[in-house]
């Protein structure tokens, strides 16, 4: 047994913050006594009878902090140390009667001293300098916000990536960290699926798939569209890839995004192939030939086939999803041939409108191989497939109406309908026009009941299209689980109620859309 | 540094910091995770976020280098001695003063009455019309109290037979000095003239120093300033508008060695008397021990850390670690306060003193949280003066560990005033004040609070971008 002390020159700490240490300290293993005291000679003569009065100890004033151990050598030397650290501790952050907000990152980590994710959502030209600064303090960061310049974005990620940090965004809309939903996200169960994810709606989508055949996810990792750009190379995609085949808890990896360029495609499936966990690569419309290369990788053309497969690996009882597509598109067909004899000879035209950007983009994916004509959009698949004018339709086209162009100074139409009613209502007056397909997207930061002002707007469509003598076909999918704060079934029901017809997945609700003009 | 993995986040509680939108914010709230809504406001215009100078100096480095040396600072006060003896630089002409320095054309009324009524304390003027002339007539050379390790209450004029406090910062070895607190009202460092201001101040010089100056070199380790500080700042004192504990526990310290020293009890008992009457008197020791901390985090390369906060009633200047020597002034600021009967705003001369020492050491009106009871100065509540300390952990680089808040859970006080920060959040810097009459020779009529203005730091940002 050793009385080992440490004195503290000039320190002062109140006494009952002293005690409580003490305490602490003699609750450690092989610690028979420990006395944490300011040096005054009452002080010091307690610890004379305790037996721990040193010739440091003696020397010390009543100005001094005196820590004072009683064990055996090794576990004294870890006493003191342990007694500096819970000295530190002490000083923690005030407690939650708090009212005060911080008004920098820096004071809020400060604060906060948990904090461990930022989200940013600023206007562009300030995000990258709140990003730096959450990353800087050890952040994990969620960059909602658009308008930030690639050379920002790219330095930002290599930044995160050194420091073994996540930067989602920017530009993205979504990610499910440790079940906590970040921005628009969806209440998915917990489950061995991890998702990084290029397409903020692609991740929705995937996870509610996943949800609908009951199966969960461990994180939904969220990149931000540029990450699989050549010059921003994958960083994140690459990061979170890699974080996920370590994590024990993930045993189905999902990627999600359009195509990469190649060289990013290389580089992902090089890290794919490094671990062996089935990992599906949805890289919507993409080489499929180089994912097969891969004998861990698994293809998948559309969202839902991402969705379907995964959940297949992972332990869902549905059979062989190549089939399972074929039967349902079968199914669809046998509809769309019912649903066509109301349309009149005129009516030709499909048209989109999209709150989520991917779903859009899965869309057209679906119709290249369902319809012959070229189908127009402001987020082509194709740069020679642009509307010259994305606020006029013509022919077939689809709309994102959470592009730039329409979100500047206006909330995304996930939070706002007003911009996509004007729309509906617009095109339902268009006597070309056969079939209106839309995504309804659910879950943490959408509209709390997008169907109360999309149902009467459907309604509405399909009376100025009655009025006018014909049938008009209105095509919708709902993004969301049962647990999210609108309700899957809620939503759907209020939809179908209104004269919508309601598919079980985007994929679906365009193959229908498709046949219906095909 | 140590090395992280994004799989450290994995299946550890999430706690959010939220920059923007407040929906955001509200998501998480409703899945019941903790989070933190920045009170987020876009930076001034034009103002750009300094990682690194021109130079490529890392400025958070030099800025933890800096508040890494305010922390280890340990004042003592070591003894008692003569201005003129002892002040580095200091001559039997010379006056010092608070502030950036300032001529007598542009010196505010508490400033030329304290000059003019130190002339006739030194018997070198024979009456106020005498002092007036030879003060105008550059008799005098007039120094800031900054240039010589000094530091002075509002007026802070130290003539050359003042006695002055030594402290030893015991950490790094420098000094700085302080004179003895007069008192509140009608005293010199408030600009008040009159036969009672000099009798007090010879009073002062001739029994109050010997007195001290006898008991403390019975004391070989001095007497430990810091550790005052910070068992003040849990009795309710922030140690620069309120000094009651401070004061109180400093004669506590001084007793035993007072009594022993003793020649005369009837002079011991009127210094004790004259201590515990004047709850500043510990200001004279909390500010130069503030200036003691704050000299070894000058001149640091790089660092964007305010050394010097100072006014002298006509200018509020500061001084950036990086720039040691040059001053950023601005025009001084009007105090916000409470009055003695008979006195009102109309009377107060602007902001005055180098007592912001104190705020620039990390207490002081940055630690108002500890002193609720100053708050009833602007008829705020304890939550202000809470909100007001919070506040300032934005414009800071560090936490003093030394000095710690009870209300805020024993946090460490907000230490080290960034000029980016300040310029960047357009949060100005507390501060807490006396206040003194605009004209000559009245002395105090209140105290307050107020802001630093911004256009100093603005200056000090422009020049420290360059360097």
């Amino acid at each position: 047994m050793a009385v080992k002390t440490l004195i503290k020159t000039s320190e002062y700490h109140d006494s009952v913050s002293l005690m409580l240490v003490a305490r602490e300290l003699s609750k450690l293993p092989g610690v028979s006594d420990a006395a944490v005291v300011m040096g005054t000679e009452a002080n010091k003569s307690i610890l004379e009878q305790a037996g721990m009065l040193t010739d440091e100890v003696k020397a010390a004033t009543p100005n001094d902090l005196v820590i004072a151990v009683s064990a055996p050598e090794d576990a004294a030397a870890n006493a003191l140390l342990e007694a500096e650290k819970l000295l530190q501790k002490k000083a923690g952050p005030a407690g939650e009667a708090e009212a005060f907000r911080p008004k920098t990152v820096r004071a809020a980590v400060k604060s906060s001293p948990a904090a461990n994710v930022a989200i940013i959502s600023v206007a562009g030209r300030y995000a990258a300098d709140e990003a730096w600064e959450a990353l800087r303090r050890g952040l994990h960061v969620l960059l909602f916000s658009d308008n930030v310049s690639l050379e920002d974005e790219i330095a930002l990620k290599q930044y995160a990536a050194d420091h073994g940090l996540l930067l989602m965004g920017p530009g993205a809309g979504t990610a499910i960290i440790n079940g906590v939903a970040l921005a628009f996200a969806n209440v998915v169960p917990a489950g061995p699926v991890g998702i990084v994810s290029a397409a903020g709606t692609g991740l929705q989508e995937v996870s509610t798939l996943l949800g609908k055949n009951g199966v969960g996810i461990t994180q939904g990792i969220g990149t931000g569209g540029r990450d699989l750009k050549e010059s921003v190379g994958g960083i994140m995609m690459l990061a979170g890839l890699k974080a996920l085949q370590e994590d024990p808890a993930t045993q189905v990896i999902v990627l999600v995004g359009k195509p990469p360029a190649p060289s990013v495609t290389q580089k992902v499936l090089e890290q794919v192939a490094l671990c062996p966990k089935p990992t599906v690569v949805c890289f919507m419309g993409g080489d499929m030939e180089a994912v097969k290369a891969v004998p861990n990788a698994i293809p998948a053309r559309t969202l839902e086939e991402g969705g379907l497969l995964a959940a297949k690996v992972a332990g869902a009882p549905i059979g062989d999803v190549k089939a399972q597509i074929e039967a349902e598109t079968l199914r669809l067909k046998e509809q769309a041939a019912g649903l066509k004899k109301a349309l009149k000879p005129g009516q030709r035209y499909l048209r989109g409108l999209f709150s989520g950007g991917t779903l859009c983009y899965e869309a057209q994916v679906i119709w290249t191989d369902l319809i012959p004509e070229t189908v127009l959009s402001n987020a082509p698949l194709d740069k020679h497939k642009q509307m010259a004018d994305s606020t006029r339709s013509q022919g077939h086209c689809t709309i994102d109406l959470g592009e730039e162009e329409f979100t500047v100074g206006r909330p995304h139409p996930m939070i706002d309908n007003d911009l996509r009613i004007r729309r509906l209502l617009q095109e339902a007056h268009d006597p070309e026009v056969a079939v209106i397909i839309m995504d309804v997207v659910l879950g943490y930061g959408a509209h709390m009941d997008p169907a109360s002002e999309l149902g009467p707007a459907i309604r509405q469509a399909r009376q100025i299209a009655h009025d006018a003598g014909r049938e008009l076909f209105i095509v919708a999918s709902v993004t969301g689980t049962e647990q999210d704060p609108q309700g899957l079934s809620r939503q759907s029901a209020a939809l179908t109620e209104a004269g919508a017809i309601i598919c079980g997945s985007n994929a679906a609700a365009s193959r229908l859309a498709g046949m219906l003009v095909a | 540094m140590e090395k992280h993995k994004i799989n450290d986040l994995f299946g550890k509680p999430v706690t959010v910091v939220n920059i923007g939108l407040g929906s955001m914010a509200q998501s998480i709230r409703d899945q019941d995770v903790p989070v933190v809504d920045l009170d987020w406001k876009p930076p001034a215009e034009g103002v750009k976020r300094l990682m690194v100078t021109k130079a490529g100096i890392d400025i958070d480095a030099a800025n933890d280098e800096a508040v890494k040396r305010i922390k280890a600072g340990r004042p003592v006060l070591v003894g008692m001695g003569v201005a003129k003896d002892v002040i580095p630089g200091m001559h039997s002409r010379m006056f010092l003063h608070a502030g950036p320095p300032v001529t007598w054309e542009r010196m505010c009324g508490p400033t030329r009455g304290a000059v003019m009524g130190a002339l006739i304390y030194e018997g070198i003027a024979k009456d106020e019309a005498e002092a007036e002339k030879m003060a105008a007539g550059g008799e005098i050379e007039f120094s800031p109290c900054h240039h010589h390790h000094a530091v002075g209450p509002m007026a802070g004029v130290v003539s050359p037979s003042m006695p002055v406090f030594i402290l030893e910062n015991k950490a790094f070895g420098n000094k700085a000095y302080c004179t003895q607190n007069e008192g509140l009202g009608k005293v010199l460092r408030y600009g008040g003239m009159g036969p009672e201001v000099y009798a007090r101040l010879k009073w002062m010089e001739t029994v109050l120093y010997p007195v001290l100056s006898r008991a403390l070199e019975t004391l070989p380790e001095g007497i430990d300033i810091k550790s005052l500080i910070a068992q003040a700042l849990h009795m309710g004192d922030e140690c620069h508008n309120r000094n009651r504990a401070a004061t109180s526990l400093l004669l506590r310290a001084f007793g035993p060695a007072l009594a022993r020293t003793s020649q005369n009890n009837e002079d011991l008992a009127r210094v004790i008397e004259f201590i515990d009457r004047n709850d500043h008197f510990f200001l004279n020791l909390s500010m130069p021990a503030g200036k003691a901390m704050l000299e070894p985090a000058e001149g640091i390369p790089g660092c964007s850390l305010v050394t010097v906060m100072a006014r002298n009633g006509t200018d509020i200047g500061i001084r950036v670690s990086a720039m040691p020597e040059r001053w950023f002034t601005a025009p001084a600021g009007i105090v916000k306060g409470l009055y003695f009967p008979g006195f009102g705003e109309e009377d107060a001369n602007p902001d005055i003193g180098d007592s912001t020492i104190t705020e620039t050491a990390g207490f002081g009106g940055f630690a108002m949280a500890a002193a609720p009871a100053i708050t009833k100065f602007v008829g705020g509540t304890p939550e202000l003066a809470k909100q007001t300390t919070l506040e300032m952990y934005e414009i800071t680089a560090g936490e003093h560990d030394g000095f710690t808040i009870p209300v805020l859970n024993f946090r460490g006080t907000p230490l080290g005033m960034d000029i980016r920060k300040v310029v960047e959040t357009g949060i100005l810097p507390q501060i807490n004040t006396g206040i003194a009459h605009k004209k000559p020779g009245v002395g105090g009529i209140g105290a307050g609070i107020l802001r630093a203005p911004m256009a100093c730091f603005k200056e000090a940002f422009d020049a420290f971008e360059t360097l």
